[in-house]
């Protein structure tokens, strides 16, 4: 711990762990300048051949849209529309997500909720890398989609697609908590039509 | 024979289960005292005040909502009255009364979300946050009645506001003005007496009135350690003037002081709401301002006394129709300034209540 | 009611003591040459009558010419504010005084200028970038970024 003489402050700075992370953020921007396509293969796959549901796949695809647990990830100003969501007037317990896992070892579902820039990248790829499969990822609001009203900044992603793989997209800036619910009612339709021997 | 023991160095957040944001802290603990931490942030910059160079001054209203998410109106509210006494524009009236009640609203409601999330930290899991959700949720009614949104109103114009109130939002106001003190009794009854609170919070993070001053902080964090500055008294902005209503100061500068402040500061937001109701005369609500603004070559400073500090708002003019320079003296990025010296010596349990008790906003500290 | 202290006043108190540091004092503004900065704000802060106790903020301006930081100054027990302004003309390096040691509030704000600026502040214990990464190239509120 040093001491500035000529300030009289304390010191702290750990610019050799700055460094580092400034490098891996370097390195994290210029690989991801395209958008990961939207993992919607399976769906179509599904409407050509037609094949139903077999009665595991039906209960194991009711048990996982059932009990969606999200895990922290809350930046800006859509985190507020996301608690007032969770609080009591628009309960998103009826859905079974009031658990809001800090540890995404625990979650499987990951709705981003607000603008992402490039020094936070790495760390919402990390997050996202922890969680197990199968999960799933919520765009909500107008920065999460594409960058909103700050898209032309020198500091913002454009879209959480560039790092994360995106389901579902909700609109708005920032989108009601009616508009969240049926953004999630979307996501759960979409876990429906699973089969399993997708993986 | 002693234990030998060495300082070791984690990382809290920046994802972290606190509902303030992405904030992270490097701390060094001997065991679970901190010895060192440094506060790392950045995390949100969106580049706002550069952003702000290429809008009119009307198009960054909404730029100013998402500075203070929590506060929009009195952000806007603050751009506005600056780019005002820049151009030399006075306002009606009536648009003046609508500005103080929407600010005074936009206190209670972002101070209960500051309790609520404190008490939450406190380790009082959600119980008094979705109390306090509760009653958010009826002023958010009430501004939806106004401008159609919940979080990022944009309600505020240059020359005024950008509509009038209807016809049921005057009898709304009056009965949630009514039923607001008997809550923050109830809330008062429940948790002033509290022991674990007072126990964790009581002496728990001090600020000294000295430093409080050399780190210009502003706001709650200022008037806890015993500072009796309020920019409505000391600068009066609008219509404050003709309001009669007490600036709450703390004694101690803890963390038990900012949160009682906060409290005291609703009551007196719900007496100047009442007064401003009384007082609201007829009229029109937005003057002529020309579609394209010019204002003349210079710059101003306002600020106000927005419910986390001193927001302020630095424009430089050059005539033309986009500012040159634009920008935000946000005051949750200078209280952060003694952040170290109030959590060195203190457990990490306490570290997470001091930082809470600080009462920032994430998109205000990094723009 | 805040006075805005005028600056011909107050140049006019600093004359005598800092001869030759002032370069011109308009309206409420005070510009001085960044050498002597540091010692005229330590003479603000502790003058009984001026009493400078609160720094309101600092803000840089990039004027093509030249780099222009602005101090708002307020006291809490007078309640009265003054605008002091230097500038700095060199593009490629511009250094002005630190003012960390009589008002701490500057410690993040002269980071910021600098991270986004390019200014270095001469006497900051903790000169490094604050909200952009290690590593990011140039200084982007620059009027010739981008």
């Amino acid at each position: 711990m040093e001491v500035d003489e000529r300030a009289g402050l304390h010191v702290y700075s750990d610019t050799e762990l700055d460094k580092a992370e400034g490098t891996a953020i370097e390195l994290l921007k210029s690989h991801c300048q395209q958008a990961i396509p939207d993992p919607d293969k399976w769906l179509e796959e599904e409407l050509r051949h037609n094949i139903l549901l077999t009665s595991v796949d039906f209960m194991l695809n009711w048990a996982r849209r059932s009990s969606l647990w999200p895990v922290i990830c809350f930046p800006a100003c859509c985190a507020f529309e996301l608690i007032a969501t969770a609080a009591s007037r628009f309960d998103i317990s009826r859905f079974g997500m009031e658990i809001i896992r800090a540890s995404p070892r625990q979650a499987d579902l990951m709705i981003t909720a607000g603008t992402l820039t490039w020094k936070m990248a790495p760390q919402v790829r990390r997050i996202y890398d922890q969680m197990a499969e199968p999960k799933w990822v919520i765009a909500m609001g107008a920065c999460a989609i594409s960058g909103g009203t700050f898209a032309q900044s020198y500091s913002v992603v454009p879209g959480y697609n560039l790092i994360v793989p995106v389901d579902v997209y909700v609109p708005g800036c920032p989108p009601r908590p009616e508009a969240l619910l049926y953004g999630i009612k979307m996501l759960r339709d979409k876990i429906a039509k699973r089969s399993i021997t997708e993986g | 024979m002693a234990l030998k023991t060495e300082p070791f160095v984690i990382n809290i957040g920046p994802v972290h289960p606190s509902t303030h944001g992405v904030f992270r802290m490097r701390a060094t603990l001997d065991g679970e005292v901190i010895v060192d931490m440094e506060p790392v942030f950045g995390y949100l910059h969106r580049g706002i005040e550069k952003l702000a160079e290429g809008r009119t001054y009307t198009q960054n209203i909404p730029f100013t909502d998402r500075l203070d998410y929590l506060a929009s109106m009195s952000n806007n509210m603050a751009y506005v009255m600056a780019v005002e006494k820049l151009a030399g524009i006075s306002i009606p009236e009536r648009a003046e009364y609508l500005r103080v009640i929407m600010a005074e609203l936009q206190r209670i409601a972002s101070h209960l979300i500051g309790v609520g999330a404190f008490l939450n930290d406190c380790g009082a899991f959600m119980t008094p946050f979705l109390y306090m959700f509760r009653e958010r949720e009826k002023i958010l009614d009430l501004f939806e009645m106004v401008c159609g949104q919940r979080l990022t109103y944009n309600y505020m114009r240059i020359g005024g506001a950008s509509q009038d109130i209807p016809e049921e939002f005057l009898p709304a106001l009056d009965r949630f003005v009514k039923q607001m003190p008997g809550f923050i009794d109830e809330y008062d009854q429940l948790l002033a007496e509290n022991e674990i609170l007072l126990a964790r919070t009581k002496g728990v993070g001090i600020l000294p009135k000295e430093l409080a001053i050399n780190i210009s902080a502003s706001g709650p964090v200022l008037r806890g350690s015993g500072v009796k500055w309020d920019i409505r008294k000391a600068d009066p902005y609008s219509v404050y003037d003709r309001f009669q209503f007490d600036i709450p100061t703390g004694s101690a500068g803890d963390t038990y002081d900012r949160y009682w402040v906060k409290i005291q500061e609703m009551r007196q937001s719900v007496r100047i709401i009442e007064q401003a109701m009384k007082q609201l005369p007829p009229g029109e609500v937005l003057t002529e301002v020309p579609h394209s603004l010019h204002p003349p070559a210079g710059e101003v400073y306002g600020h106000i006394e927005a419910p986390k500090g001193e927001l302020g708002f630095y424009l430089v003019s050059d005539n033309s129709i986009a500012p040159y320079r634009f920008h935000v003296r946000a005051p949750t990025l200078i209280n952060l300034t003694a952040l170290r010296d109030m959590m060195v010596g203190w457990k990490v349990a306490d570290a997470v209540i001091i930082f809470g008790s600080i009462d920032i906003c994430l998109a205000e500290v990094d723009r | 009611m805040t006075q805005a202290l005028s600056g011909e006043e107050i140049a006019a108190k600093l004359e005598p003591q800092f001869p030759g540091s002032i370069i011109e004092s308009t309206g409420n503004n005070l510009l001085v040459k960044s050498e002597s900065l540091f010692d005229l704000a330590s003479f603000l802060k502790t003058a009984p009558g001026l009493d400078f106790d609160y720094l309101t903020s600092i803000t840089a301006v990039d004027y093509y010419d030249y780099f222009e930081v602005v101090y708002h100054l307020t006291s809490i027990k007078h309640n009265h504010s003054l605008v002091v302004k230097t500038r700095c003309y060199d593009r490629g390096n511009p250094v002005v005084p630190s003012v960390v040691s009589l008002w701490r509030g500057a410690d993040f704000q002269e980071r910021e200028i600098y991270d986004l600026m390019g200014i270095s502040f001469d006497g900051h214990p903790n000169l490094k970038r604050i909200f952009l990464w290690e590593g990011f190239q140039g200084h982007p509120l620059r009027k010739d970024y981008l």
